[in-house]
């Protein structure tokens, strides 16, 4: 039998980042695929290729045997290829009728196409276990059954390959084990799945094949039966060699960050931080390790005051934060905040950097008296910390859009270590970063330990948190799988990371 | 390094501003010879008329003195990434507190009641712009349905108590009775008091110093200050001032505030300055003109000071015109002014594109 889809050698580049290094795979019709992969692994980049989001710089994409120029997505769905994303594109005021037909109106008048597709939803409800009220408003369905409607949509253009980017992130497992055996019916009349994780039980639940990506390239495709668990997490994680820091053994002492059972739900009541205890000491780094979208981003934002948690304690130098939700007020109690997101939250983009680097601080009296923004002494500062960080160029006039993202990172830590915290949390301190800047950051949140400051790291790059933390917790949906010591071995982390833990396994 | 894309700052300030204005009046001039007038004559007669004598020079002068508060309050509505269209309501609910001020207080000397009501007029614009900050701070109504409905409400609100509070018994006129406690004199006024010089007839008045004043004010306001900074935080990146600790929807407050205080200094300018006295629909326009002139200004104070005066030229301009021509009416001045705001504000972005490409291309 043809296989369904052929992607040869597909290579794709943004600017200086190699996304798909040359990659090759063949999907087989009718059967269940996965993908898995790290973040930034380029799983999503490759499925964006193949629906006609990105063009590939070479390569080729065959449906069916037949070599294709996929173009756009419509290109993508006319070849029958239809993808489910992870954040929904659907209409939330309009009906379920009236988005399964969005883009397939055919015609000046809606009438005829409503009405073919009831009777279409009909039988694919019959067929595949999908059942959905044709007339519910979108926005008033819950998150399971909107994927169901975004499944519909695909079949209803006559999807004969179904894409799923990670599509249990939102799910309940009771939904997850639905949409699962979904997916089995599809297989058994003939469809061919795609399945984009990073969990691992998924895909020993459901696969027949299961493709690893790693850094860009396809590292292996197994026979998800001839495989495990185990094969899998190492071939994802891979053998790496630890960036080497200098370092020696943490010397804690007294407790200055101490979580306790957190809670955080967001506003549809899914519960992104679930029940969370850990805590920070000083004089130690302790490193949250996870596959990012696992809830680290939030708990960083309910210990900096920026969102409240539902429930459960923070206690910050003896005091309860909790329920104080001011990120000022705590910055005056000595937590510094280094966010995960330099672009949107750490800088902004058009102040020149001198502006920048008082963001948060900007209020503190020996930048000027009360109502009055010195601008010498903000100058002056900002010039000071470009110095003891050497960013280049150290010019503090220049907008802050204009410095390298590792320079751009250096203002951000300046300006948050420089006021001398008891607590450091450091989000993505080297995502998008050049090495040399990685090597100075990473001497830098040394140091800090080692002066006694507490620090709480979180990171997506599991080499960062091996190298850095002296101790290792592990998230996954919310929730800590475990904590290990930095001389766990990736296989045992790469398990945590993908929610199989040893009690469970 | 300059990155592609990015042409030298003094194009970004000057060209385009000048580019969008030259080609507005290619466009004027077309349409005025369409109507059968020679445009060069036309502009000859706007600029004559405008920059040509003292006289015209007072008019410009005093209506740039309102474009130049109404510019200002888009500005600092802008910089906290608010878009303030009620400057028009503001600035006439403010003549509500001049006149009330000006009215009540006679029996003081006027060193006493002119600061006040010129901060009774700065506070009922402010009251008038806090409040669709608050509907959009606390209420999520977005701020430019309010404001606009805001304009509407004083325009209404405004008729019936000149009409029925303020108009004197057995006037004919729709206006409020002379504001004497707080009567600003015009320059002709004062250049005859104390110099017993005769200058000729405008209602240019003090008033236009208040405005450069305050225009440096909003400056170091902004750029100076850590509220300034605070504004401009919200604006350009609401995401990053939240992780600072600042509170977005305090500052759409304070900043909607402020810029209806500044739009509402216009009162002082009208209702003090040049009418005397609270006159029905008297702002005429000037709010509107001041989103044109914020956007030519590029918010920023300097730049805001001199679109006033251009504003104010074509105004005074094609007033003079309108005497001169019968045949280009008070419409057709309209559709100039229109027009520059349309290149000015609407299309502004339309050549940067070309521009930057003949940069690049000078630069290759």
């Amino acid at each position: 039998m043809t296989p369904a889809i052929e992607l040869i050698g597909i290579d794709k580049r943004f600017g200086p980042v190699h996304a798909n290094k040359d990659v090759t795979l063949t999907i087989n019709q009718g059967s269940i695929h996965g993908i898995i992969g790290e973040n930034g692994a380029g799983k999503s980049t490759l499925m964006s290729i193949l629906f006609g989001f990105y063009a590939a710089d070479s390569g080729e994409i065959r449906v069916k045997g037949v070599p294709l120029k996929i173009k756009s997505s419509s290109d993508a769905i006319a070849h029958g290829i239809g993808m489910v994303h992870q954040h929904f594109m659907l209409v939330d005021t309009f009906t379920v009728l009236e988005n399964v037909v969005l883009g397939a109106e055919g015609g000046a008048l809606i009438g005829p196409a409503l009405a073919k597709a009831r009777t279409e939803l009909a039988r694919l409800a019959q067929e595949y276990e999908m059942d959905v009220d044709p007339d519910a408003i979108v926005g008033e369905l819950p998150v399971g059954l909107q994927q169901r409607v975004e499944i519909l949509k695909a079949l209803f253009k006559g999807a004969e390959t179904l894409i799923l980017d990670e599509p249990t992130g939102v799910l309940t497992p009771d939904e997850a084990d639905h949409l699962f055996r979904i997916l089995g019916q599809l297989r058994d009349q003939g469809k061919t799945v795609i399945l984009i994780t990073h969990k691992l039980r998924e895909i020993m639940a459901i696969t027949d094949k299961v493709a690893v990506m790693r850094r860009g390239e396809l590292v292996a495709n197994f026979d998800t039966k001839k495989t495990s668990v185990e094969e899998l997490a190492e071939a994802m994680v891979g053998r790496r060699v630890l960036l080497h820091v200098e370092k020696g053994p943490a010397k804690p002492k007294e407790i200055v960050l101490d979580v306790k059972s957190l809670t955080w739900k967001d506003r549809k009541g899914i519960a992104r931080v679930d029940n969370v205890s850990f805590n920070v000491r000083a004089g130690e780094i302790v490193g949250i390790a996870g596959v990012s979208g696992n809830g680290q981003s939030e708990l960083l934002d309910v210990i900096c005051g920026i969102s409240r948690p539902t429930s459960g304690d923070i206690i910050f130098e003896g005091k309860n934060i909790g329920q104080l939700g001011d990120p000022r007020h705590l910055r005056q109690e000595g937590l510094a905040h280094v966010p995960e997101d330099r672009q949107h939250r750490g800088l902004i983009t058009s102040f020149d950097a001198s502006e920048s680097s008082i963001l948060g601080w900007h209020y503190d009296e020996s930048l000027g008296h009360g109502f009055r923004l010195d601008r010498r002494k903000v100058i002056d500062r900002s010039r000071t910390e470009m110095e003891h960080f050497d960013v280049r160029p150290a010019n503090p006039l220049l907008k802050s859009a204009k410095f390298s993202g590792g320079n751009q990172q250096k203002i951000i830590l300046a300006r948050e270590i420089e006021r001398d915290p008891d607590l450091l949390i450091v989000g993505q301190p080297t995502r998008g970063v050049d090495i040399g800047a990685i090597e100075f950051i990473h001497k830098r949140l040394i140091q800090l330990r080692d002066q006694g400051k507490a620090i709480l790291l979180v990171s997506v790059e599991l080499d960062e948190i091996r190298s850095l933390s002296d101790r290792i917790i592990v998230m996954f949906a919310g929730k800590i799988m475990g904590e290990r010591g930095p001389e766990a071995n990736e296989r045992e982390l790469g398990l945590l990371m993908a929610g199989v833990s040893k009690e469970a396994a | 390094m300059s990155a592609r894309g990015e042409m030298p700052a003094w194009a970004d300030v000057a060209l385009i501003p000048l580019l969008n204005l030259f080609v507005a009046l290619l466009i004027s001039g077309v349409v005025v010879l369409i109507i059968g007038e020679n445009p060069l004559e036309a502009m000859w007669i706007m600029l004559k008329g405008a920059v040509g004598s003292i006289k015209g020079w007072g008019y410009l002068l005093y209506y740039a003195t309102n474009f130049i508060f109404t510019g200002l309050a888009v500005a600092i509505a802008f910089h906290a990434g608010l878009f303030n269209i009620g400057g028009e309501g503001q600035a006439y609910f403010a003549g509500l507190g001049a006149t009330i001020a000006g009215l009540s207080l006679e029996f003081l000397p006027w060193p006493i009641v002119i600061p006040i009501a010129i901060l009774a007029s700065a506070a009922f614009g402010a009251f008038w712009g806090f409040v669709p900050g608050y509907l959009q701070a606390k209420r999520g109504s977005h701020i430019v349905i309010t404001t606009i409905m805001f304009n509407f409400i004083a325009s209404s609100l405004m008729v019936y108590l000149i009409n029925y509070w303020f108009r004197p018994v057995g006037k004919m006129a729709v206006e409020s009775r002379e504001v004497t406690g707080a009567y600003i004199m015009s320059f002709r006024e004062l250049a005859k008091l104390f110099f017993d010089y005769r200058l000729p007839s405008t209602p240019l008045n003090p008033t236009f110093f208040l405005a450069l004043a305050v225009a440096w004010g909003v400056w170091y306001f902004l750029w100076r200050s850590k509220l300034g900074y605070e504004v401009r935080a919200v604006g350009a990146n609401t995401d990053a001032a939240i992780y600072a600790g600042i509170k977005p929807s305090k500052i759409i407050m304070v900043a909607m505030a402020i810029s209806g205080g500044i739009a509402g200094l216009v009162a002082v300018n009208e209702v003090l300055g040049a009418q005397h006295r609270l006159v029905l629909e008297y702002v005429q326009g000037a709010g509107f003109v001041g989103i044109a002139v914020a956007l030519m200004g590029r918010s920023h104070p300097v730049g805001i000071v001199l679109a006033a005066l251009l504003f104010g030229l074509l105004y005074q301009g094609g007033t003079e015109l309108s005497f001169a021509k019968p045949e280009i009416n008070r419409d057709m001045i309209v559709v100039i002014q229109g027009l520059v705001i349309l290149f000015m504000g609407a299309l502004e972005q339309t050549f940067r594109p070309y521009l930057s490409a003949l940069f690049f291309k000078a630069e290759d």
